[in-house]
């Protein structure tokens, strides 16, 4: 690690104004990505942001009909939130299965999605719930959110301070973790909210991505037997000494009829 | 009345008290005053000419003491690889020059190529970024079977088709006669993966140099202390013997990667007299992935020739083993000596030829890892024999049973040097079978398909070979060393004992099992019994620990020591007692006038002894005696596991939902520490079979398993419930009748769990059995 100066600012307008002033400032939520890059010296900030003691990026709540999560809220907060169980279980349910006990208990939701990890689970809920990540100074819609791999809509030094989920009738996902990380080789989330399916996919590809036959065999038919005639084309699906293109194709379709049958 | 917590006792282990409370006492926990940190500067190319090496201005920077390359460290000799291999053509092998640090060339990503000197670690590690390496990137030769072939990159100018050696056992002209009369040939082709060791704790040194005294001090992560001060001091000549101490405290974990003494202890060594303050390193996660010793690394051709009945004639095994870019200490010995001898398993194979090439290529050094070449062989021989009987329509127990070295038949000679001493083999297998329920396994079967699931079951019917000896035999063989153990049990004058062992615990429970025996021998109960080793100055000149021998031969040692204990305090009670010597009994901690109510408890004797106001005459004061212990033989454990799997063909996702162990180890001294090893040892071979793989990029020869993302360490919820049993059939040449337990379980888990996927699946298929290539084999899309 190279040395760096560290901050603990109580409120986003002290983070901003600490970010806006450093040279190379660099936010941090539960440097469960960050630090171990700190530490292999692969980003060489010069101001270290941590935004822990920021209040209002805390805290799950109902509002409006709606599911909101502060970006803080560490993966162990969501799993064992009684409001995201009785709102939307398959999302308690996701963050359960997020890496280790560890990582869950330092690992936020905000940290995860501006980092926008091809592997990581939660883009998936994002797009498949139709949610919106709310920062400092906008709301974004989640299909407009991801845009490549670790690349997403935000600005440079844009906070995320929460993230807003409509009520799903149905909800559910399933990942077929890589066995050394537990990252997702491939997840499949699919939701149906007010009669419209969607289902999205991480892992297989760059960036998170719907998968639009799935949706529309859904629509017609929500059932895992649905999903049986369609195929997933390998060309672009990612590669790597864990799970060839192929193999990633083959797991889309067979973990999207499992996430079915889990939703029930 | 005998204490109860001597031979045959479940008792905790001892040494749990610091290890589970975080006061281990680790080679990085010792700091010396003044002392400075070092990182090493390694090689990012697996192949490349060093043209120069500018270390201007990392000198220059801040808190750098100084900065030495290979051009600076001459003067240290080379690092060595203990065991001389002979190739078939009667030359000796080809070891490669190894320098501690690089000086023409490097040769696998990792390798040494300077040592910064600093205040703090993180100077020193920030300087390192200031040296100017001037390389001249070179094609690498990364993959075991290409390393032979024409035109490929040499690893060693000097070393023609990167062969270390070609070397072969057995009868070729016999073993050929039995194929030509053979009414089926099984042939394999078999792969043995390359692991990553992982001991939890990073290799890691403090060097100390003492200019008053001119002596050396070193602190290192060592299986064998006594053996690294051996080596430093007549092979890279840092200092002799008397002027060199080595410590080696806690060490968490070896697995064999713990063996080999390394650049890095060497240099920091070294250095330390340089720049007059100790120097002290610790390794961190990535290096030990980059540099640590890996273990396996072998492809294999096996054929094995079968009368009609199944009864096997002969076997005929191919095998290429990479030794990676150097020789490490066993590097020679493992895929030879440690392998071939024991491909002839648990079966009367009237002929077997083996061949082994030793091949370079631009990777990290192979050394021992758990087993060191016995789960080599046990993997071909067990692929083999379970292919063979299923290719045969012979059930694979019933198949073993036709071929197993029958108990009466011992002491039995194979044809590949080995004279097993003992064994049950089909008793051993008939509890297996019991225990694992083979006789439902075909219902069990049914039910997994009428779920859309394949399952399977594998044997694992293993024989291996601890405490290589006698020292005079691994002398012949070409070892530099003998492999003898010493011992050295002392009395305080109020009773309790310190016992010096010459091997070196790094996870085993030596501190615990040893005491046992203490307690047992003379009566003195564990908790009076302090065990002590690593520490070249306090404990008698010992080989250390790896092989499963420390019991067998470092226990006997232990045995020795005691009875010359007992024999000198018969003298001293026989005095006390004014009794004639030949009188005296002792038993349990007692001399005892035989037929009285007479007696001196052992701990009077040693009062006695400190304080001989009333002693024999001629005899002398004190109670400390000292035994090595050279043993006759190899011991021969055994036994066989029983793996059941379920595999998800939609993903390829193998779940192990049975699995059985039945082991002979001999006499059991702590049952539940003997239960840990198997069942840790299990889980080692579970993660080879399924899990577990180092993997280079075959053209650069890059790590791409350089951490825990992408190298995959068993975890709980990985393995099951393991369904344990013992039978004891005694070691007839040692005192104490034992074999070794430390790794079984690791030699046979793998040909187990893989036997139990090809019988799931219906195909034969490479270690690891990774989901993406059981889905592919399901589906006949291999990779
Ligand atoms: C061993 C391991 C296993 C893992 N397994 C999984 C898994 O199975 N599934 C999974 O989904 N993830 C997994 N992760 C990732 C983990 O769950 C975290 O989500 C991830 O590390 C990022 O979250 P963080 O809170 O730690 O962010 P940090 O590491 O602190 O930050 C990550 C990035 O996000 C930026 N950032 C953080 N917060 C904000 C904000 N509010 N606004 C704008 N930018 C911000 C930071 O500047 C930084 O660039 C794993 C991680 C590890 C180490």
């Amino acid at each position: 690690m190279y040395s760096f100066d560290y901050h603990k600012p109580a409120s986003l307008s002290d983070a901003a104004a600490l970010l806006g002033k450093a040279e190379e400032g660099k936010l941090m939520a539960g440097g469960q990505t960050l630090i171990p890059t700190l530490k292999q010296r692969l980003a060489r900030p010069t101001d270290l942001i941590d935004l822990g003691a920021i209040a209002e990026l805390k805290g799950i709540k109902e509002e409006g009909g709606a599911l909101v999560i502060g970006a803080m809220a560490r993966h162990a907060d969501v799993a064992a939130s009684d409001v995201v169980k009785r709102m939307i279980p398959g999302l308690a349910d996701l963050a359960d299965n997020i890496g280790d006990a560890q990582v869950r208990n330092r690992g936020t939701i905000g940290g995860s999605i501006a980092n926008s990890d091809p592997a990581a689970d939660y883009p998936s809920a994002i797009v498949a719930l139709n949610a919106t990540v709310h920062t400092v100074k906008r709301t974004i819609a989640a299909d407009a959110f991801f845009t490549g791999m670790f690349e997403t809509a935000l600005e440079e030094g844009e906070i995320i301070t929460a993230i807003r989920f409509p009520r799903a009738e149905k909800a559910a996902y399933a990942k077929f973790r890589n066995p050394a990380s537990r990252y997702a080789v491939v997840g499949a989330f699919v939701a149906r909210t007010g009669g419209s399916v969607r289902v999205a996919i991480t892992g297989a590809a760059p960036s998170v991505f719907r998968w639009t036959e799935a949706e529309a065999a859904l629509s017609a038919n929500w059932s895992a037997a649905a999903i049986d005639g369609l195929s997933v084309k390998a060309d672009g699906l990612n590669a790597d000494i864990h799970a060839s293109a192929d193999y990633r194709a083959n797991l889309v379709k067979v973990m999207t009829k499992r996430a079915v049958l889990a939703a029930g | 009345m005998a204490p109860l917590d001597g031979i045959g006792a479940s008792l905790r282990r001892k040494e749990d008290q610091r290890f589970l409370t975080g006061k281990g006492r680790y080679t990085d926990d010792f700091n010396r005053h003044g002392q400075l940190h070092a990182y090493f500067l390694r090689s990012p190319h697996a192949h490349a000419r060093i043209r120069g090496i500018d270390t201007g201005r990392a000198k220059a920077a801040p808190g750098v003491v100084d900065v030495f390359t290979g051009a600076d460290t001459k003067a240290i000799g080379g690092l060595i690889c203990g065991w001389m291999i002979t190739s078939k053509d009667g030359t000796p092998m080809k070891a490669g020059s190894h320098r501690p640090l690089a000086e023409d060339k490097v040769r696998y990503v990792g390798d040494h190529v300077a040592i910064v000197i600093a205040e703090t670690y993180n100077e020193a590690k920030d300087a390192a970024e200031l040296i100017d390496v001037d390389y001249d990137v070179l094609t690498a030769v990364v993959v075991t079977d290409k390393a032979r072939a024409p035109g490929a990159p040499l690893v060693h100018d000097e070393i023609a088709k990167n062969t270390c050696y070609e070397w072969s056992l057995g009868d070729k002209a016999a073993t050929d006669a039995a194929f030509a009369k053979a009414a089926h040939v099984t042939k394999l082709d078999i792969v043995n993966n390359r692991l990553v060791p992982n001991a939890i704790e990073p290799r890691a040194a403090i060097g100390d140099y003492d200019s008053g005294m001119d002596s050396f001090t070193l602190y290192t992560t060592s299986q064998n202390p006594h053996v690294a001060r051996l080596v430093l001091s007549a092979f890279n000549g840092i200092a002799p013997e008397h002027k060199l101490r080595v410590i080696a405290p806690d060490v968490g974990g070896g697995f064999g990667s713990k063996i080999f003494i390394y650049a890095e202890e060497t240099v920091c060594l070294w250095a330390s007299k340089q720049v007059g303050r100790p120097v002290k390193w610790t390794g961190d996660r990535s290096e030990a992935f980059l540099a640590d010793a890996h273990g396996r690394d072998h492809v294999t051709t096996a054929e094995m020739a079968m009368a009609r009945d199944g009864t096997i004639l002969g076997l005929r095994v191919h095998t290429t083993a990479n030794l990676g870019a150097y020789l490490s200490t066993f590097a020679s010995c493992v895929p030879t000596y440690l392998y071939a001898p024991l491909l002839s398993g648990q079966y009367r194979i009237p002929a077997i030829y083996a061949e082994v090439d030793g091949v370079y290529t631009n990777t990290a050094p192979v050394d021992a890892y758990r087993g060191a070449g016995r789960p080599e062989a046990t993997f071909v021989i067990e692929r083999m024999v379970e292919t063979a009987a299923r290719e045969m329509k012979i059930d694979p127990a019933e198949f073993r049973r036709r071929n197993f070295v029958p108990a009466d038949a011992f002491p039995y000679q194979t044809p590949v040097i080995m004279t097993y001493d003992s064994g049950q083999y089909h008793k051993v297998l008939d509890e297996a079978l019991t225990l694992s329920d083979y006789a439902g396994f075909p219902a069990r079967k049914a039910e997994s398909a009428a779920r859309g699931k394949l399952r399977g079951i594998g044997f694992c019917s293993y024989i291996e070979a601890c405490g290589i000896a006698p020292s005079a035999a691994v002398g012949s063989l070409g070892a530099g060393v003998g492999l003898w153990e010493s011992a050295k049990v002392r009395f305080n004058p109020t009773g309790n004992v310190l016992l010096y062992t010459g091997s070196h615990q790094h996870g085993q429970g030596h501190e615990t099992t040893f005491a046992q025996l203490i307690s047992t021998y003379l009566g003195v109960p564990t908790d009076q019994v302090e065990v002590i080793h690593g520490d070249t100055e306090k404990t008698p000149f010992g080989m250390g620990t790896y092989g499963s021998r420390s019991l067998a031969v470092g226990g006997s040692a232990i045995v020795k020591a005691c009875e010359k204990v007992i024999e000198k305090g018969r003298k001293i009670a026989a005095h006390l007692l004014e009794a004639a010597e030949g009188d005296i009994e002792f038993k349990d901690g007692k001399f005892t006038v035989a037929g009285t109510d007479r007696a001196k408890s052992i701990q009077e004797i040693a009062f006695a002894a400190y304080v001989p106001h009333n002693y024999p005459q001629g005899v002398e004061p004190g109670l400390e005696e000292s035994a090595f212990y050279d043993p006759v033989n190899f011991t021969f454990p055994s036994g066989t596991q029983v793996c059941e799997v379920e595999i998800d063909p939609d993903t390829g996702v193998t779940t192990i939902v049975n699995f059985v162990a039945i082991d002979d180890f001999g006499k059991i001294i702590n049952p539940m520490i003997v239960e840990g090893q198997v069942h840790g040892g299990i889980v080692q071979g579970i993660g080879q079979a399924l899990l577990e793989n180092a993997v280079y990029d075959p053209e650069s020869g890059q790590l791409l398993t350089g951490s825990y993302m992408d190298y995959t360490m068993p975890r709980a919820d990985d393995v099951p419930s393991f369904k344990v049993g013992l039978v004891e059939t005694p070691c007839p040449h040692n005192p104490l009748g034992v074999k070794g337990c430390g790794e079984a379980g690791a030699i046979a888990a793998p040909a187990s769990v893989m036997n139990a996927v090809t019988d799931a699946i219906g195909k034969h298929m490479q270690m690891p059995a990774t989901p993406e290539r059981v889905w592919r084999a399901i589906h006949g899309t291999a990779v």
